[in-house]
């Protein structure tokens, strides 16, 4: 308010106008700090106390892993320097070994192109502006870990053909024969159905049939590469791709087993989960390694890393059924008799209403799982596989870069690896939690 | 009506064995009987595979080897052990190894996690940015890395026992592990004890009849200052008038290592580091969504009906939070039991370290130990949640 002298009778009147500005210690940055930082004494011995943990932090971390680290050197004498920082040289160095494992070096160039493939699939499938959904859907999860898996392990090159290939040749006819027959009408089986079947036919069958081909021709040269050769961020992603993919269909079947109304088959699902979720993943990993060997006829003998892989997928599958379970108690009643009245089958109405709606209501308990399932892959060193964790661990034990500084090198780098993908994976989901809840928020 | 009549006239088939495959409780009981056949052979070949595969290896099976000797030496024993006792007793020292970092790591990782969990919802701009980082940061690195760092970078650097750190009180820390004074009771220390036990249970007494007469009368009484004079004060005065009847057996360095004290190993040191700050990390979570969740409303007509601040929390704010935060705070008091197991990759002796570990590669006896290893973990995580649940039926809302 402001006042004026009123020219003729001399008497002060306030004029309405703009309101004052509030005082200058309640806005701009000496408001903020005095709301945030020092509203009370307490809190100002509060922020006294957190600046001085940040500048420690920050000093701590600024110094070691720059000002006195070790960039430049061939071994770790120049990191046995008394007060030197983080020895990053040792990264440097160990690099190849800390991202391939004992991959052969000529042959690592299949790993990268694995790399650069899943990317193509996952950047189109991820990023919710490129379209095509469908065909990278289709593209990731069926064509890509066929080659991926060819190219990773290699196939003994020269012509032959195994039974792998025998299936791809069938696989790839059948498809093609079963789109020939849905264009004749005079067919008995629906097209849409033979549409359905030709297509996953021809999507498991090409693929093996273009890797048969090459390597027949000895156009491409991928020889095998056993698997106890494989190590670093290849096996920890290996391990958590393949968990991921496979603790999904397992986690579904296992929940919707628990909801079924067959007695038996409850029963079955919560036995399952229940011991599962009961025990740590050590002995589940354990029992893979020693055990299954055992439970299997003489003569027959799976590969290390894929008894880790069932192990994994089996123990993640559980947790995941728990969240997808709490996804599908979620959904009314009313959407199951809703579908059941149009008629739909179980395979539809699960497939079609009532899954499309339950796991988008357990997105962040799904992701959780496998940020979990992330981080769990480190746990595959206690049975002798060589993960980031596992081969760092391995190289500490190098006589030629012993010093003080070398351990807590390679943890800050494992660390700020598996950090990127979680902290990345949490985030996304954040994200897509709010894409997919706009819809709902009107 | 018509849609009858045309059903009527419709010429009636005798009902086929096919049609009986559509109707669904037939469907049910052949799935299901599918699926038992399936399991049942499944069982079926596991268990005469593994039979024919132990014959042929010559591993014995059974539980014989319960009383054989075990001939090694464990690092940390609470019970009494020696390497001629048996793997019988193997089993129990892993077992109350691993329930003694169960026990301590819930005790600390609770505080922890309540306290970060209260940070984050600190007006304090600064507090709540740094509890933020510690849980993004923690929460997103594996276990096993941050036990590795604990142990392998941090402890194992420490300083030989010359050169020990000298902590406070007369504790001391170094290579070998943490040295801690040693209370040894003296006699007489029996009086102050049962001075504290009486009035642990006045106090409980006075506790339910101040409840029941602020049921009736409305009167309220001071419990908690009863309780702090008899639990605290009393206790204290009768020690001090008993002549101090407790001593220490502070560590003192001879020759080249301490001696005296309790010492708590570097593997267990750097267990219950990683345990509880990672499992904090996860219940400061916990506890920000539990405050979160309770509606403003409920704060505001606490402070309209004239609570004060500490009166809106205790009776308000925070039995509602609890409700919230329990059923998720008792999975991650199970994960806590379950990733102690992570103490084979550190080497403390816990039960998957020298049972499912040391026994199981002497023996060979893989089915027999991992299936009591695994049956542990179920009985431990059965046991911890039905104690939750009790904790929480008696805490959720009493609705009329």
């Amino acid at each position: 308010m402001a006042v004026q002298q009123d020219l003729v009778t001399g008497a002060s009147i306030a004029v309405a106008s703009a309101p004052m500005p509030p005082p200058r210690s309640e806005v701009g940055a000496i408001g903020w700090l005095r709301h945030n930082l020092f509203s009370s004494w307490s809190n100002g011995l509060l922020t006294v106390v957190a600046l001085y943990l940040i500048w420690k932090l920050i000093d701590g971390i600024l110094s070691w892993g720059i000002i006195h680290a070790v960039w430049s050197g061939e071994d770790g004498s120049a990191c046995r320097v008394e007060g030197s920082g983080a020895c990053w040289i040792f990264i440097k160095a160990k690099l190849g070994q800390f991202i391939y494992g004992r991959y052969p070096e000529g042959e690592r160039w299949r790993v990268n192109l694995v790399f650069i493939l899943a990317g193509a699939g996952l950047v189109p499938l991820m990023v919710p502006r490129i379209r095509g959904k469908a065909w990278s859907a289709v593209y990731t999860f069926f064509i890509f870990p066929v080659i991926a898996f060819w190219l990773l392990r290699g196939s003994a090159s020269g012509p032959g053909a195994g039974p792998i290939d025998l299936l791809g040749v069938c696989l790839a006819i059948a498809g093609t024969v079963a789109f020939a027959l849905s264009r004749s009408s005079s067919a008995r089986v629906p097209p849409q159905r033979l549409r359905l079947a030709g297509g996953v036919c021809l999507v498991l069958g090409y693929p093996l049939l273009v890797r048969w081909l090459l390597s027949t021709s000895g156009l491409v040269d991928v020889r095998p590469v056993p698997t106890e050769l494989w190590g670093g961020l290849l096996v920890t992603l290996v391990v958590a791709s393949v968990g991921i993919t496979g603790s999904f269909p397992v986690g579904i079947a296992l929940a919707l087993g628990r909801r079924s109304r067959m007695p038996f088959v409850r029963w079955a699902s919560v036995g399952f989960i229940e011991f599962v979720r009961g025990v740590p993943l050590i002995t589940v990993l354990f029992m893979a390694s020693v055990m299954l060997p055992l439970f299997l006829p003489a003569g027959v003998s799976f590969d290390k890393l894929l008894r880790a892989l069932v192990g994994v997928a089996l123990f993640a599958g559980a947790y995941m059924a728990e969240t997808i379970r709490g996804g599908l108690q979620a959904i009314p009643r009313g959407q199951f008799e809703a579908a059941q009245a149009l008629g739909l089958s179980y395979a539809q109405r699960m497939g079609l209403i009532i899954l499309p709606q339950a796991l988008k209501l357990v997105i962040p308990g799904i992701v959780n799982s496998f940020v979990g399932l992330f981080k769990d892959t480190s746990l595959v060193l206690i049975i002798g596989l060589f993960d980031v964790l596992g081969i760092v661990q391995l190289n500490l034990t190098d006589a030629k870069w012993f010093a003080n500084s070398t351990a807590i090198t390679g943890y800050v780098f494992a660390g700020l690896v598996f950090w990127v993908f979680c902290f990345g994976m949490s985030r996304y989901s954040q994200m897509i939690e709010r894409r997919l809840a706009a819809g709902d928020r009107r | 009506m018509a849609v009858t009549g045309i059903a009527a006239r419709a010429p009636r088939r005798t009902p086929s064995l096919l049609d009986l495959l559509y109707r669904p409780e037939v469907r049910q009981v052949l799935f299901q009987i599918i699926l038992i056949i399936a399991l049942a052979a499944l069982f079926w070949m596991i268990i005469s595979n593994t039979a024919a595969n132990l014959r042929r290896q010559n591993i014995a099976s059974g539980f014989g080897f319960w009383n054989t000797t075990a001939g090694f030496d464990i690092s940390q024993t609470l019970i009494h052990y020696t390497n001629t006792s048996t793997y019988g007793r193997v089993f129990w020292v892993g077992l109350t190894n691993t329930l003694l970092v169960a026990a301590i790591g819930i005790v600390f990782a609770t505080i922890v996690g309540f306290v970060m969990g209260i940070a984050r919802l600190s007006t304090n701009w600064l507090i709540a940015r740094l509890a933020t980082v510690y849980v993004e940061t923690i929460r997103n690195i594996p276990l096993l890395l941050q036990l590795f760092v604990w142990y392998f970078a941090v402890l194992k650097s420490l300083p030989p026992p010359r050169q020990s750190l000298e902590l406070v009180g007369g504790a001391v820390l170094n290579l070998r592990g943490l040295y801690l004074p040693e209370p040894l009771p003296q006699p007489g220390f029996e009086i102050p004890l049962a001075v504290l036990a009486v009035g642990v249970l006045t106090s409980i007494g006075i506790a339910v009849w101040a409840k029941r007469r602020q049921r009736l009368t409305g009167a309220q009484f001071h419990t908690g200052l009863a309780a702090l004079v008899l639990i605290v004060l009393l206790p204290a005065a009768a020690y001090f008038l008993a002549g101090a009847p407790l001593e220490f057996d502070y560590p003192t360095l001879r020759g080249f290592n301490y001696t005296g004290g309790i010492v708590v190993l570097p593997e267990l040191l750097a267990l219950l580091l990683g345990l509880v700050i990672y499992t904090g990390a996860f219940i400061a979570e916990i506890v920000r969504a539990g405050i979160q969740g309770v509606p403003k409303g409920q704060k505001e007509a606490a402070s309209a009906i004239g609570l004060s601040t500490g009166q809106t929390l205790r009776l308000v704010v925070i039995p509602q939070a609890m409700r919230i935060i329990i059923p998720p705070l008792t999975s991650n008091y199970l994960n806590l039991i379950k990733n102690s197991s992570l103490a084979v990759a550190i080497a403390y002796p816990d039960l998957v370290s020298v049972f499912a570990g040391t026994v199981l590669n002497q023996t060979g006896q893989a089915v027999e130990v991992i299936l009591i290893t695994m049956l542990v973990y179920l009985s431990l995580s059965l046991f911890t949640s039905m104690l939750m649940n009790w904790f929480n039926a008696r805490m959720a809302l009493v609705e009329r």
